[in-house]
């Protein structure tokens, strides 16, 4: 997985390319340990994400937590694959989907 | 009928992954399956490397099949590690907010959602987990 961030200031993005799974999640949640404070927009974009599976979850709810207490954060460009598995787990009502 | 015996290692799901989509090329199977298949086999063999043979080591057989008419591709992870039924156990509440969620479970339920058949049974010694997917 590539993983591609930008912003200024309390803007960050993180743009994902490949597969958000089992051995490629600790490497975002490592993006976002170094990169989230002080944060108060985030947006992660999975415009070029594959698919995601429950570590990939399992990020993003840590990354969610984290902004509710801090500012706000959205996810862009889902693709239907990863859409299904957000409404399968309830995640489509837990994060921000644009 | 394909099988690949290796490792129960996380470091092996690409393999495993791609050695399930060399059997289904010639299939013409949607990107969509492709893509839930990729998920399950990271739950599934993912679970099996955690915590079959923990803290040592084993094999995993994956076994690939593919029925036609119609058409269905079904794939078997059978490991001689301590028995282990992922069915067992009651699916999570998705209902529940970011403060109170708790991710485990999540993975083999997803499983269970986009395949159209999970099974499981352990016998000789074995754990065997089927899965099924219509293409």
């Amino acid at each position: 997985m590539k993983i591609a961030k930008t912003g200024n200031g309390s803007n960050l993005c993180l743009a994902l390319e490949g597969r958000l799974d089992t051995n490629t999640a600790p490497e975002l949640e490592e993006a976002l340990k170094n990169s989230i404070e002080g944060i108060t927009e985030l947006t992660i974009d999975m415009k070029g994400l594959d698919y995601l599976s429950s570590a990939g979850l399992r990020v993003l709810l840590g990354a969610q937590k984290t902004m509710n207490k801090q500012g706000t954060m959205q996810v862009t460009n889902v693709n239907d694959t990863i859409m299904e598995i957000f409404e399968v787990t309830g995640f489509a009502d837990i994060l921000t989907i644009e | 009928m394909k099988e690949l015996t290796i490792d129960a290692a996380v470091e092996h799901i690409a393999q495993v992954t791609s050695f399930v989509e060399e059997q289904l090329e010639r299939y013409g199977c949607p990107m969509k399956a492709q893509a839930q298949i990729a998920v399950a086999i990271d739950e599934l063999f993912g679970n099996i490397a955690h915590y079959a043979y923990h803290p040592g080591e084993g094999p995993v057989t994956v076994r690939v099949e593919v029925t036609e008419a119609p058409l269905a591709v079904l794939i078997t992870f059978i490991d001689k590690g301590v028995p282990y039924d992922p069915l067992a156990k009651a699916d999570p509440d998705v209902s529940l907010s970011a403060e109170e969620r708790e991710i485990g479970g999540l993975g083999i339920y997803m499983v269970k959602k986009c395949m159209d058949d999970i099974s499981y049974e352990y016998k000789n010694g074995q754990n065997i987990l089927q899965i099924k997917k219509n293409i």
